[in-house]
């Protein structure tokens, strides 16, 4: 044990002229930092925003280039798109009023409806050449550009305010999400590259087990951007479906489903709803898991409109999900996620043998992304 | 293929110059305060302790700050495996992933094997190489 003397020694002594400038330094270091500290603290934490947010510029301009590099080759514009892609960058859309939340769900498809026909529509202005497929792949990376261009400037707008206020409070609370919010931020950007080129994506595995199902069974186009394939599985009558491919494309699995639904008068036996879904961390990627409910992403406009139809007809709706993170999610696809393909077939043929008899009909949605992904 | 947005490491020599000279002066120090503490000399060697803890402290920082403002790439293209497989001969070929390509596509060029033209895509992925890490709680 040190005494208390021993610890004093360690401590500069005052008995020499070097001694007494460190004890007066010391002691200024106490009343500065008594004072000063929480500014200290708050100029360490500027700087970390301020690097990530110099990170985050980076990508923004990256992703706008690449961008505008993309449709440049694959449009062939007559006028350059610079200003358009600017544009589209800043586009924004207000949601529906939710105090009286009655009729929320339809009017919020609606203004989906409205955006995307938007963006499609600026986006064939801008890339006159550009194929279907090309279009619904440069509305991604354009997607993906506006995601990050938001992200920059909500950054930039606290980090400025932190600055402007010199208030702890307001650049700590960036400063503490800023891990996360850089994750993010990183996903998008590698989705990029992935979407202009259409490689297939980790959110489009639910898509890849409907195709993979459906593959040498006739496809019929049904509600928006989705294909229906009559497939026999184990004695049972499946209808397998997921949006068009290869473009980047998410359809309108909810109408789809409800569409079938309502054709076959509800004599549905079952219905499996396949999605990549968020894995928490020690999670492993390609991990299936199974459970009930409408797994679908996105607005909820979807998942409502199959909840509905389903607890109408009393239609058991069960769930199979393959976890991946965000970053696997928008990136290009994982091995382990691939690989996770004929685990989920096994699956989804043994809850069809375990709760449905012979003869049965049977809904199977592969929900996701369908780039790079055909039928 | 390039990665795109490759961000030059820009560290001035002269600055790591700097901090390794700093670094130098410190040890020295702490090696004169442990000479003085074995002769009982403890006012000089806790004094030369205390300027070389300072002294690395604030080289370590200052090199700590270097190395956070290296930034990798931003948009990088990530390497995929496309698999090519005959459907009749089962004959499979795995090449990088070109534009164009898409699960399921039926490719035009005949089987290299038997001739038919019965290939397409089965596969398109990426292989993530995970550090190898120490046993942990999973």
């Amino acid at each position: 044990m040190l005494t208390l003397q021993q610890v004093s020694q360690l401590l500069p002594a005052a008995d020499n002229t070097i001694g007494w400038i460190l004890q007066i330094i010391f002691l200024g270091f106490f009343v500065v930092f008594m004072f000063y500290g929480q500014r200290f603290q708050m100029w360490i934490m500027i700087r970390e925003v301020e690097g990530s947010l110099f990170k985050l510029k980076l990508m923004r301009d990256e992703a706008r280039k690449a961008a505008i590099a993309a449709i440049n080759e694959i449009g062939k514009p007559q006028v350059d798109p610079t200003a358009q892609v600017d544009r589209f960058l800043e586009y924004f859309a207000i949601t529906p009023v939710s105090l009286d939340p009655a009729g929320i769900i339809w009017r919020l498809e609606h203004l989906l409806d409205v955006q995307d026909a938007r963006f499609k529509d600026d986006i064939k202005l801008m890339a006159p050449q550009a194929d279907s497929t090309q279009i619904y792949n440069l509305e991604g990376s354009l997607e993906v550009a506006a995601g990050l261009n938001m992200i920059y400037k909500v950054i930039r707008h606290f980090y400025l305010l932190g600055k402007k206020t010199l208030s702890l409070y307001v650049i700590m609370q960036v400063q503490m999400i800023l891990p996360l919010i850089m994750k993010e931020a990183e996903a998008y950007s590698s989705a990029v590259k992935a979407f202009q080129l259409g490689q297939p994506i980790g959110d489009g595995v639910g898509a890849l087990v409907a195709a993979k199902l459906m593959h040498d069974y006739e496809k019929t186009k049904i509600e928006k951007d989705m294909v229906v394939a009559t497939v026999p599985i184990e004695g049972r009558t499946a209808y397998v479906l997921k949006a068009e491919g290869p473009g980047l494309n998410v359809g309108k699995p909810g109408e789809a489903i409800k569409q079938i639904m309502e054709q076959n008068e509800g004599k549905i036996s079952l219905a499996i709803v396949i999605d990549a879904a968020g894995k928490l961390e020690g999670e492993k990627v390609g991990e299936v898991a199974e459970g009930v409910g409408v797994v679908i992403g996105g607005p909820e406009v979807d998942k409502y409109k199959v909840e509905e139809t389903a607890l109408k007809y009393k239609v058991p709706v069960l769930a199979i999900a393959i976890k991946e993170d965000l970053g696997d999610a928008i990136a290009p696809m994982r091995k382990e996620i691939f690989d996770a393909l004929d685990n989920v077939i096994d699956r989804v043929k043994r809850v069809i043998r375990e709760r449905t008899k012979e003869g049965d009909f049977v809904i199977i949605a592969g929900i996701g992304d369908s780039c790079g992904i055909g039928q | 293929m390039e990665p795109s947005g490759q961000i030059a490491k820009k560290v001035s020599p002269f600055f790591i110059v700097i901090i390794m000279i700093f670094i130098a002066l410190a040890l020295s120090f702490i090696y004169l305060g442990f000479q003085d503490f074995l002769v009982d000399n403890f006012e000089n060697g806790s004094l030369n302790l205390t300027i070389g803890l300072i002294i690395i402290a604030i080289s370590t920082y200052l090199l700590f700050q270097t190395q956070r403002r290296t930034l990798r790439p931003v948009l990088e293209i990530q390497p995929l495996n496309t698999t090519v497989l005959c459907q009749k001969c089962g004959f499979k070929n795995v090449r990088e992933f070109q534009r164009g390509d898409y699960i399921f596509k039926q490719m035009e060029e005949p089987c290299p094997k038997c001739n038919e033209k019965t290939v397409s895509i089965s596969s398109i992925f990426r292989e993530v190489k995970e550090k190898a890490k120490r046993a942990t709680i999973d």
